[in-house]
């Protein structure tokens, strides 16, 4: 039982699993950190970016002056962006059986495992886990493509050339790994390969392990997943939160008694309360707007904005917003507000309850139709007509490399009138305003994060109570800009095996029984006998099928009646046949019992003698000797057949057989 | 109930100890007590919730759900009642719905209320499909889809390996809004099916879908009136569909209503549960949602009285009570109108009675209504026919089937065709009949690994025909059953080995010294025993596999010696093959 670690990211997990015959991914998670490191794209020509100046090293070479820019301090690529792969080269990864999934964000990296690693399995993921994907991939290969770059740098990436590099561009890790974005037909070709599953749906792989996805309330559709045979648990948890917001609670009872618990996915900002977090996104924006500033907010076009919605939806009457318009900007900001309203089944009990009325769950739907929010595939077509500002726009992507959300960083980010609020955690806000730099603008973190923190993972494991932890490491250790903050990493019991990009780790658990089946006939043919109060046992002698990794026991057949005349055989034919093993024996032979037996079967001149251990049985006309001691019988006779099988059939009377 | 016969269904089964209700409806034929099922045949004086492990509806038509709050609120039920999301949505509708006709217009009492309804939608868990649930540690159910109707489910019900499958009404093929039934190769004992049309094989959907398209523009063109009495949810939507589109091919202008307030909410769950339906529904859902209606209105009784043509979709659709029937009564009496009966009506119903050719009806207060009207019958209901039964039994690979929902007659008929085909027992047991099926369960126990891999470390056998015997002992404690190997079995019970040991004198002619009998014994066993291990020890004893034979001089006679065998009792075969081989001596010519 091995676990692979293939990628480093605590968030964006990409772990493969060797489980009994199985191997088993779970999640493949793409690391878009790698972004930052590049120039936003620009959907119109912007004189800034392209006025930066080229990179000059120390020494005055100006080589990489093509490749990289300069910008307020900080060194860009200007190339296409690029992502951090899941590592593939630590196992064969056409091995792969299956790939679980358990949230829309964990499964960004799909295309490039299931379409260039020679993968022939499954991968299995709920429908909203899929649709909302989708959405997340068309929206990334959408922003990408439709500002063609004609430079692709790559001079940089020299392991030489990378050395004489500034901070982070020198310390960015495995750079020749890096890719560009996949395309549509990719994608479409890897979401292709996915079979669609529902929470509690036990799914069978290869008949020897039993998978099943599990509720785990951090998005709509995001599963836990729990790898068990029939005597060895692995839970899964990925992207679990016990807040409140609009996905399904989470299933903590169904992680009771686990071998192993891997446990990945926890908050990012673990010092940050989401519910202050939001309060503080309201009273923002609402000032920015009454002083007649715009508000951007970059974002993913599905999960959070949900909730900021909704929020909204509450607060902007109060807060006397009721004028101002709200733009959704995403090529998939349709489908996603559509969607969002067909998942009945994945929500939490009061969303239920609204569709059973029958009322659209989120309220999202009721400020579309009162035109408070609008919602555009692009900041082109029927956006610019509609265009009014003071506005508050929700666009991605919170990279703010690509999407629309460069166009409003670019026309915005002059006045200071305008805020910026940052909402998802993904990306350091200052790391992605630093290509903006230097900025008018207000820059506002709130990062909203509702996965599980610290002290719900210490509550989490307490009840649940795994017999081992697995965790990345930086899950182990405080965060290294709060070193002291020894809370904020887990603390159980025993302590958590921790894992990094590139490693494998060998899990501890033994097995020790299988399940096996009993036909009916065999079942029947078994003589039960009570050895002690409450415990029976049974010998079984059967034949044993395997078949798709399942047993089974069948009774055996009858031996064939020997032919009744055939010719003479030869001697090598009576030779019996592999060792047939005859049960073991146990228990002890009463003397004055076992002698009145002999005397019952004709045995008329039994003698016993006493020796230190026990007797000696004497039949004198047979020459025949018995040594009986407690746990030990033996038959010394002369070479009568008959006379020994008899013996040996009236000694197993007394004995019990295993 | 449901025992051959449509309407109340109602079923009991008992597996490995567990007791399930499946389904709980009404009967659309009857006023009296039988509307509803007896459920004095569960128990005469118990309490239900004592008797039923838990109750599952398969979907939300009232003669599957219809006396739920009869059967929980006012005889007592308070365990788990499991339905889909969709039909927990929708149900409670068409209880209140179902309550107001029969309470409000009829006048009746002793009936369930409103309260009562909502009281018994308490006792209900959603399901998803294909999730398993556990209802208690022992009896789990899962749910497939079924098509039939928005939320439709089939239900596998299990207890260890033993387990049943009701299908509740089916579709195997998809329609305009609804996808078509699916279940995996499960291998139940027992598949519970419905069989309405049980003797059917209906020509293929399109031709339908043309031919009721044709008589609805026919008569419109001249001027007349057609009446679809309709169930709110289900075909009402697929027929609206197919109108919508067509009305908006031919440009057609004749108005389309749509009677009572629960259309437009009927159409809200459709939207809201698009998982639901069919897959193209579902994939263009968000550029057009199919449940919204250009061409089709909200009706006005008022209407009923304009001049010129119009279709109305009206309920019920049986034409036994509400607005269809108000509407029926006013428009039957005009040739140029019709009525088209899409599905299925039960004995005792306007509808059935129309449908079997009657013209003259018997109204309430002795009133004869002629009707004069074109009476039309299209089967729009979404019921699996004989050929989609079959399918199903093909994919599920039942052990035995038993029929339900239908008519004694045609049951017959399936059920020597599924007998003849798939030669498994077939039941079609009559209302209040127990069926007994025996099933021949398979016992699941822990084999140690160390067992196990013992076994299979031999590999595969290279004669199949002559199977290894595995030996172990099968401990059992508490119901807990556990395979070890005889070793382990003795060390647990704390028990020791009784070494059992035969050593056996066997006499051979032979004057040579006693190593050199020893040399030729070896020799000897050697060619003969090819497939095991004989060895020559330093001592001059030889041992075959773990049996000792020593040649020592006869004590008297020299030119005799004496072998001596010596085996425990597990090398029983063995140790007693090779006394009988010595004894025969030894071949004279030794090399």
């Amino acid at each position: 039982f091995f676990q692979y670690c293939l990628s480093g990211h605590p968030t964006l997990p990409c772990n493969v699993l060797k489980f009994k015959s199985t191997t088993i991914m779970l999640d493949c998670g793409l690391d878009m950190t790698s972004t930052l490191n590049f120039l936003p794209l620009p959907l119109v020509q912007s004189p800034r970016l392209s006025k930066l100046p080229g990179w000059v090293l120390k020494d005055g070479s100006t080589f990489l002056d093509k490749e990289l820019k300069e910008c307020s301090g900080h060194v860009f690529v200007d190339s296409v962006p690029e992502f951090c792969l899941p590592e593939t080269e630590l196992l064969d990864l056409s091995t792969v059986d299956v790939i679980l999934i358990s949230n829309y964000h964990c499964m960004m990296a799909l295309p490039y495992i299931t379409e260039y690693t020679g993968f022939t399995g499954t991968v299995y993921a709920t429908e909203p886990t899929v649709q909302i994907g989708r959405l997340l991939m068309e929206e990334l290969v959408n922003s990408i493509e439709r500002v063609p770059k004609a430079q692709s740098a790559s001079m940089w990436k020299n392991k030489e050339v990378q050395r004489l590099l500034p901070a982070p561009l020198k310390d960015a890790v495995e750079v020749s790994m890096w890719r560009k974005c996949y395309t549509m037909p990719e994608v479409n070709a890897a979401l292709s390969k996915i079979q669609l599953v529902g929470y509690s749906q036990k799914i069978e792989l290869f008949g020897a392990v039993q998978v099943t996805p599990l509720s785990s309330g951090y998005a709509l559709g995001s599963s836990n997943w729990i790898i068990q045979s029939h005597y060895e648990k692995v839970s899964y948890v990925s992207g679990s939160s016990l807040l409140t917001t609009h996905p399904q609670p989470m299933d903590q009872a169904s992680l009771k008694n686990s071998d192993v618990l891997v446990l990945t996915g926890l908050t990012q900002i673990p010092t940050a309360n989401p519910d202050g977090m939001v309060g503080e996104f309201c009273s923002n924006l609402a000032m920015t707007v009454r002083n007649g500033g715009n508000v951007l907010v970059p974002c993913y076009p599905s999960g959070v904005i949900y909730d900021l919605l909704e929020c909204l939806y509450q607060y902007i009457d109060s807060a006397g917003l009721s004028n101002i318009p709200f733009y959704f900007i995403s090529p998939v900001a349709n489908s996603s507000l559509e969607f969002s309203q067909i998942f009945a089944e994945w929500l939490c009990h009061n969303k239920q309850t609204k569709v059973y009325l029958p009322e659209p769950p989120f309220p999202h739907a009721e400020l579309i139709q009162t035109n408070k929010l609008k919602h555009y595939p692009s900041i082109h077509g029927d956006f610019s007509n509609d265009f009014k500002q003071p506005c508050v726009v929700f666009t991605g992507h919170p990279s703010l490399r690509f999407g629309d959300v460069v166009h409003f960083m670019e026309l915005w980010g002059k006045s200071s009138l305008n805020t910026v609020i940052f909402t998802e955690p993904d990306f350091s806000y200052l790391d992605a305003l630093a290509p903006y730099q230097p900025l008018a603008m207000k820059c506002v973190y709130c990062p909203i994060d509702t996965r599980l923190n610290f002290i719900q993972v210490s509550k989490l494991l307490k009840e649940v109570q795994p017999l081992h932890v697995v965790c990345p490491e930086q899950y182990t250790q405080p965060p290294p800009t709060q070193s002291h903050r020894t809370d904020l990493m887990i603390d159980c019991q025993p302590p958590a095996m921790s894992y990094r990009r590139a490693e494998v780790l060998t899990l501890p658990y033994k097995r020790r029984y299988e399940k096996i089946e009993i036909m009916p006939d065999l079942a029947d043919s078994l003589v039960p006998l009570e050895i002690k109060p409450g415990i029976s046992l049974a010998t079984v002698s059967a034949v044993l099928h395997t078949k798709d990794n399942k047993h089974v026991l069948q009774l055996p057949p009858k031996p064939p009646q020997p032919p009744a005349s055939k010719k003479r055989k030869r001697v090598s034919d009576d030779v019996p046949e592999c060792r047939s093993l005859k049960p073991l024996l146990s228990g002890s032979i009463p003397m004055d019992q076992f002698v009145q037996t002999l005397e019952k079967h004709g045995f008329s001149d039994v003698k016993v003698e006493d020796t230190a251990k026990g007797h000696i049985v004497l039949l004198q006309e047979a020459e025949t000797l018995i040594q009986l001691e407690e746990d030990s019988t033996h038959i010394i006779c002369d070479n009568d057949e008959p006379l020994r099988v008899k013996l040996r059939d009236l000694v197993l009377k007394f004995l019990q057989k295993f | 109930g449901a025992g051959q016969d449509v309407g109340r269904s109602c079923i009991l089964v008992s597996i490995a100890g567990k007791n399930v209700m499946l389904d709980c409806g009404m009967h659309m034929g009857y006023n009296d007590d039988r509307r509803f099922p007896d459920f004095s045949y569960i128990t005469q004086n118990g309490r239900l919730t004592d008797f039923l492990d838990c109750v599952i509806i398969s979907h939300f038509h009232l003669d599957h759900c219809g006396a739920l709050p009869y059967f929980s609120e006012m005889v007592g039920y308070d365990g788990p009642i499991y339905m889909t999301h969709p039909t927990k949505a929708i149900c409670p509708i068409l209880l209140e719905d179902y309550r107001k006709i029969t309470v409000d217009k009829k006048g009746e009492t002793n009936f369930f209320t409103s309260q009562m309804i909502k009281d018994c939608m308490k006792k209900v868990v959603a399901v998803h499909l294909h999730q398993t649930v556990q209802v208690d540690e022992e009896l789990e159910i899962k749910a497939y889809y079924a098509g039939h109707v928005l939320g439709a489910a089939m239900f596998q019900i299990k207890v260890g390996c033993e387990s049943v499958v009701y299908t509740g009404d089916y579709n195997m093929t998809p329609d305009r809004h609804l996808g078509a039934a699916w279940i995996d190769k499960c291998r139940p004992d027992l598949l519970i099916s419905e069989s309405t049309y049980a003797t059917t094989i209906r020509d293929s959907k399109r031709c339908r879908e043309r031919d009721f398209l044709k008589k609805v523009h026919e008569t419109v063109e001249r001027g007349g009136k057609v009446l679809i009495p309709v169930f709110a949810l289900g075909r009402a939507q697929e027929l609206c569909i197919l109108l919508e589109t067509f009305w908006e091919r031919m440009n057609l202008k004749a108005p389309i209503y749509f009677s009572t307030g629960l259309t437009e909410k009927a159409n809200h769950y459709y939207k809201l549960f698009i998982t639901w339906t069919n897959q193209k529904i579902r994939k263009t859902f968000v550029q057009r949602n199919m449940f919204e209606f250009k061409h089709i209105k909200a009706f006005d009784r008022a209407f009923a009285d304009n001049p010129g043509p119009m279709v109305v979709f009206a309920t019920p659709g049986m034409l036994h009570a509400g607005q269809s029937l108000q509407i029926f009564r006013k428009w039957a009496g005009n040739e140029k109108n019709m009525v088209i009966m899409p599905g299925y009506c039960v004995q005792g119903t306007v509808g059935h009675k129309i449908l079997s050719g009657q013209r003259k009806l018997e109204m309430e207060g002795r009133q004869i209504l002629e009707v004069k009207m074109q009476v039309e019958y299209m089967s729009f209901s979404a019921h699996a026919d004989a050929k989609g039964i079959m399918q199903l039994i093909r994919q599920a690979e039942p052990r035995n089937v038993l029929l339900v929902h239908g008519e004694a007659k045609k049951m017959e008929f399936l059920k020597q065709k599924i007998e003849q085909e798939f030669h498994v027992s077939c039941f079609m047991p009559a209302n209040g009949e127990t069926t007994t099926i025996l099933t021949n369960p398979c016992i699941p126990v822990d084999i140690s690994l160390g067992l196990l891999k013992r076994e299979t470390a031999i590999g595969p056998l290279p004669d199949a025909k002559k199977p290894k015997l595995m030996h172990g002992t099968l401990l059992m404690k508490d119901n807990s059953f556990r395979l070890v190997s005889p070793e382990q079995a003795l060390k647990e019970l704390g028990l020791a080995e009784h070494q059992l040991r035969f050593t056996c004198r066997v006499h051979i002619q032979d004057p040579r010294k006693e190593h050199e009998t020893g040399l030729r014994v070896y020799n000897h066993l050697k060619g003969i025993l090819k497939d095991y291990s004989v060895q020559h020890l330093p001592d001059g004893s030889i041992t075959v596999e773990s049996i000792l034979i020593q040649a020592t001089a006869h004590s008297e006679d020299q030119g005799t010696k004496v072998l001596l065998v010596s085996w425990t009792y597990q090398d029983e075969e063995l140790g007693s093959y090779l006394t009988s081989l010595l004894k025969k001596g030894l071949p004279q010519s030794t090399p």
